[in-house]
């Protein structure tokens, strides 16, 4: 994302999505990072069983950044955008998966039962717009959810990493989305940190009841909670700025941001030899 | 566009168009393209896939060779069989066209191997 701010406000997808936009997709190695670790996220998330090659569909599919993560786990996949230049830049790239050019908020072009599961990277903000003055956002979720649950596979999950902008409109797409059938709810990635903290819409489509994934650095930072409370009774007191104490406490702070962080070992906040003045 | 896609697009996304299945096939330029065959794969898909409209449209693109009329039951094991419907649903494409939907005959132009699904305000369900 631009640091500019918010690409829903620049402009509607297939305009914001031009060309130039859609060669940094192919240019700038740190958005080809961030796709690709997001989309292995999501596949875990997905759950499909292993060593079964999957039929899969990617909403949002741009360039398929995110499809190449697919392919390289043996799925096949079919990817709907709205931006052309996108597209082309997917065709370009010789992605295995075929690309379709739609809008997720007419509903889906698909036969029931079609997919085994479905990803969804950094799209799914873009149906709380009204760009054309036809659009109602609230209607075009509930367009999208319900043709969405039909063109699953009975037992399968959609999982959408989105970045609502506020958490009503987070409230309002699982509201449609449990309107037209989905279960499941949000999982949070890393909820302590502002950087890391990344959400995954994880619906899933009929089937037997299935548990919610947990986040990643969440459990975690229960026990940290608790142990810190301990020691807070005991001491009392902050620990002395760079202290042994105080860079432990800091690097299990950046812990659970999911920062890179080193391994705690005897020599962690020890001296450096060899000073002599 | 590869015939295992237009074997799941339908066209019932357009207001009063009920089925929309299967699109009809306009081409103008096809290809063949490589894919590596996953005989697992396949035979996954025997359970998705509509085969009458595979055949009809693997025909339509002048690419059914090696394709029967219908499916038998011994398709697991044949491996020549199971290499002809790879061939039919992965490695042939559409590289430009239409698709032409069966009920309201509205095109969808396929452009570069990528079908346009783009709908009109007037044709959105609502």
């Amino acid at each position: 994302m631009a640091a500019s701010g918010r690409p829903e406000h620049q402009a509607p997808p297939e305009i914001f999505y031009n060309d130039a936009e859609a060669a940094k997709y192919t240019s700038n190695s740190r958005m080809i990072e961030i796709q690709q670790k997001l989309s292995e996220r999501a596949l875990e998330l997905l759950a499909l069983p292993e060593d079964v090659p999957c039929y899969l569909l990617d909403i949002g599919c741009g360039s398929g950044l995110s499809g190449e993560v697919l392919t390289d786990a043996d799925h096949t996949w079919v990817g709907i955008d709205i931006s052309p230049s996108m597209l082309t830049v997917a065709v370009e790239r010789e992605v295995e998966g075929d690309v379709i050019l739609g809008d997720m908020g007419c509903g889906l072009p698909f036969r029931p039962g079609t997919f085994d599961g479905v990803i969804s990277i950094s799209a799914l903000q873009w149906l709380c717009n009204a760009d054309k003055k036809y659009h109602s956002p609230v209607k075009r979720m509930l367009v999208f959810f319900r043709t969405l649950y039909a063109v699953m596979s009975r037992g399968s999950r959609a999982v959408f990493q989105l970045y609502p902008e506020n958490s009503s409109q987070l409230e309002l797409l699982t509201q449609q989305a449990m309107k037209a059938g989905f279960t499941g709810g949000l999982v949070v990635d890393f909820p302590n940190s502002s950087k890391a903290k990344k959400m995954f819409l994880c619906l899933f489509c009929g089937g037997p009841a299935q548990a919610l994934p947990q986040g990643l650095g969440t459990e975690e930072s229960n026990t940290n909670v608790a142990q810190k409370f301990s020691k807070r009774q005991k001491g009392s007191r902050k620990p002395l700025k760079s202290s042994r104490e105080w860079i432990l406490e800091k690097k299990e702070r950046w812990r659970r941001q999911g920062r890179e962080t080193r391994p705690d070992t005897n020599y962690t906040g020890r001296k450096r030899r060899g000073h002599h003045f | 566009m590869k015939l295992i896609t237009h074997n799941m697009l339908t066209s019932n996304i357009i207001k009063g168009v009920t089925k929309g299945f299967p699109l009809i096939i306009a081409p103008t330029k096809v290809e063949v393209k490589e894919v590596d065959f996953n005989p697992d794969f396949v035979n996954k898909m025997l359970t998705k896939i509509d085969y009458p409209a595979l055949y009809q449209a693997a025909n339509s693109v002048g690419h059914g060779e090696g394709l029967p009329e219908q499916l038998g039951d011994d398709v697991k094991d044949n491996t020549d069989l199971l290499k002809a419907l790879h061939n039919a649903m992965l490695q042939v494409e559409v590289i430009e066209g239409d698709l032409v939907c069966p009920e309201s005959g509205r095109k969808f132009p396929i452009a570069n191997g990528i079908p346009n699904m783009l709908l009109l305000e007037n044709e959105v369900e609502t």
